[in-house]
């Protein structure tokens, strides 16, 4: 069914970019060169044939700081999109089912916690939580499924009223069939759609919230970390932060580019794209 | 008829904006009491004594119950008064003052220069819709709602301020300084936050226009004869106003955002600045002041955005 020559350029681009941040994100300990925080060479060494990103402001080798900065980003990025997917839609398709009171009460505090900035709400939280990998993945993954709880609660509120699902609440079957069996697997697709632009929303959250130093602690760091670390060479003219930096964008474009692609293909799910 | 209807609107939108607002102090001081440990504690240190910690939780008054503390912190707010910070016991109020009309000029650079420049664009995209002009304004939106703030500013560093030495690296701004050095000051980070907002405000208006542009009266325009530009001016832009305002105040709150990291990027003295600093040294009473400041400004944005669109709607001037 799935025809490779039909796929877009841009979208095989995005493809063949996304998968390659996914195989150094697996298998980063066996592909990076050196070790993450190994100290081989000056600081801020140049690009040469032994470091071939050059050497970060404490003289590590840029390139598997790269690495496993990728496994680290795309780690809590992923575990963070997934928390806000299933936290979302079960409260969505929740609220959507049951109605009444508990839909208001949750719709209400939803629209509550997304008229903060998310940032500045996160940096709220992060003031007096400890800077550890779970706070992390939970502010984030809270914080974002309040969009997929907007977006499930909406289609499943189209689904609730169509025949199959009266006939199973006909059937006497409970609420929890109806979520789960009915509801779901119908509102899959549109879903599915918005986990693209979730991830990235993710991906460049968490970068951000490195970069101010809230986020990964050293000596780990993420993409974002990396900039803060090797920023202050950027006046000597050093480019070494813009290399996480850009590394950030191209994630960000080439899972753009697959998301997009996605969404065209089935031609229904348009205007389905949330923002954010 | 139709002016008391819409002052009856606006007066709901207004009341729900200050009820919002006064939910959002709640959460926000919810927010920061989730942990065990008190302020007392961060004040004093692991290795206080309990006789210590006891005096300075009640002199602080951290021995009542939490509505109690909420409503004397909103108290204290709604008169001007932050309390103290933590880190240096300076008055908050004092040192926000300054930092917020840093923070605000800044922003109001980003959005003088990108908010016609966007809504130009937008009328471009559509006049050459699916033309070359469109599919390249389309590419630079993709790639720019995907590039962090931090990659922007640090090349525009690079390339300007090192390379070329046009602009300093970091915004240093004072009191004394005139108007012309401060504006070359904070040419960077305006310029970044102006890349950062352009892209999505100009796909949006582009998207507004189109929508009013596949109306039955444009056609009927069309087949009177009238150029693209003058269905532009006289037909699609009075009925494109409202959610281009829309746009406008969605991006300029979004601003309000960007301006965090542009701040920290560029060391410029302003209210984002101010508030990272002090979530790392976790001082609470000013990460609660600065937050709610800026939910504030993010509210109060987005509330003009409903009440211009309550004005601009015709069918509500002029009800039946």
């Amino acid at each position: 069914m799935l025809d490779l020559k039909r796929i877009p350029v841009s979208a095989l681009i995005g493809l063949f970019l996304t998968a390659l941040f996914l195989f150094a994100a697996l298998f980063a300990p066996w592909i990076a060169p050196y070790g993450n925080g190994e100290i081989v060479g000056d600081v801020w060494g140049p690009i040469s044939a032994t470091h071939l990103l050059g050497t970060d402001n404490l003289g590590r080798d840029l390139l598997s700081r790269m690495i496993y900065g990728a496994r680290i980003t795309i780690f809590i990025a992923v575990a963070a999109t997934a928390l806000s997917f299933i936290l979302g839609s079960v409260l969505g398709f929740t609220a959507a089912v049951v109605g009444g009171w508990l839909d208001q009460t949750m719709s209400r505090f939803v629209d509550l916690l997304m008229s903060i900035p998310t940032l500045i709400f996160a940096l709220v939280v992060l003031s007096v939580l400890p800077s550890t990998l779970v706070t992390l993945i939970l502010v984030m993954g809270i914080l974002d499924a309040t969009r997929v709880y907007r977006l499930a609660r909406a289609v499943a509120v189209d689904i609730n009223v169509m025949d199959f699902v009266e006939a199973a609440k006909l059937r006497g079957e409970g609420r929890s069939w109806i979520i789960f069996r009915e509801i779901l697997p119908n509102a899959l697709s549109p879903l599915v759609a918005e986990l693209g632009l979730r991830f990235i929303f993710a991906v460049l959250f968490l970068s951000a919230l490195s970069f101010l130093g809230l986020g990964v602690q050293p000596p780990n760091a993420d993409w974002g970390g990396m900039v803060k670390e090797n920023k202050d060479g950027i006046v000597f003219g050093i480019p070494a932060a813009l290399i996480p930096a850009g590394a950030i964008a191209l994630l960000a474009i080439s899972v753009n580019l697959v998301a997009d692609w996605v969404l065209n293909r089935t031609s229904d799910l348009k205007g389905g794209r949330g923002n954010g | 008829m139709g002016s008391t209807l819409i002052l009856r609107l606006i007066a709901q939108r207004l009341a729900l904006g200050v009820l919002l607002l006064f939910a959002v102090s709640v959460l926000i001081f919810a927010g920061t009491q989730i942990l065990p440990g008190d302020v007392a504690q961060s004040i004093l240190g692991q290795a206080a004594t309990p006789q210590a910690l006891e005096n300075l939780r009640r002199d602080l008054g951290l021995n009542d119950p939490a509505y109690i503390r909420y409503f004397r912190w909103l108290g204290g707010v709604l008169t001007g008064d932050f309390g103290t910070a933590l880190s240096n016991g300076r008055d908050i109020a004092d040192a926000l003052g300054g930092r917020l009309k840093n923070t605000l000029f800044l922003a109001a650079c980003a959005a003088v220069i990108s908010v016609p420049l966007a809504i130009l664009l937008g009328l471009l995209a559509v006049r050459y819709r699916n033309g070359v002009i469109d599919k390249a304004i389309s590419g630079f939106a993709l790639a720019s709602t995907s590039l962090p703030e931090f990659f922007i500013g640090y090349l525009l560093i690079l390339f300007f301020a090192v390379e070329l030495q046009w602009f300093p690296a970091s915004s240093t701004v004072f009191d004394t300084m005139s108007f012309g050095a401060r504006i070359q000051a904070i040419a960077l980070p305006a310029i970044t936050l102006t890349l950062v907002v352009l892209a999505h405000m100009m796909r949006m208006t582009r998207a507004a226009i189109l929508n009013v542009m596949q109306s039955a009266y444009i056609e009927t325009a069309e087949l009177k004869g009238l150029s693209a530009f003058e269905i532009i001016r006289n037909h699609a832009m009075p009925n494109a106003v409202a959610p281009i305002v829309n746009v406008v105040m969605l991006n300029l709150a979004y601003l309000i955002v960007g301006v965090v990291v542009v701040e920290v990027i560029f060391v410029y003295p302003g209210m984002g600045q101010y508030l990272v600093d002090h979530v790392s040294k976790r001082d609470v009473p000013v990460v609660q002041a600065v937050g709610l400041i800026f939910a504030a400004v993010y509210i109060g944005l987005n509330m003009i955005a409903d009440i211009v669109a309550i004005l601009a709607n015709p069918r509500l001037r002029h009800p039946k």
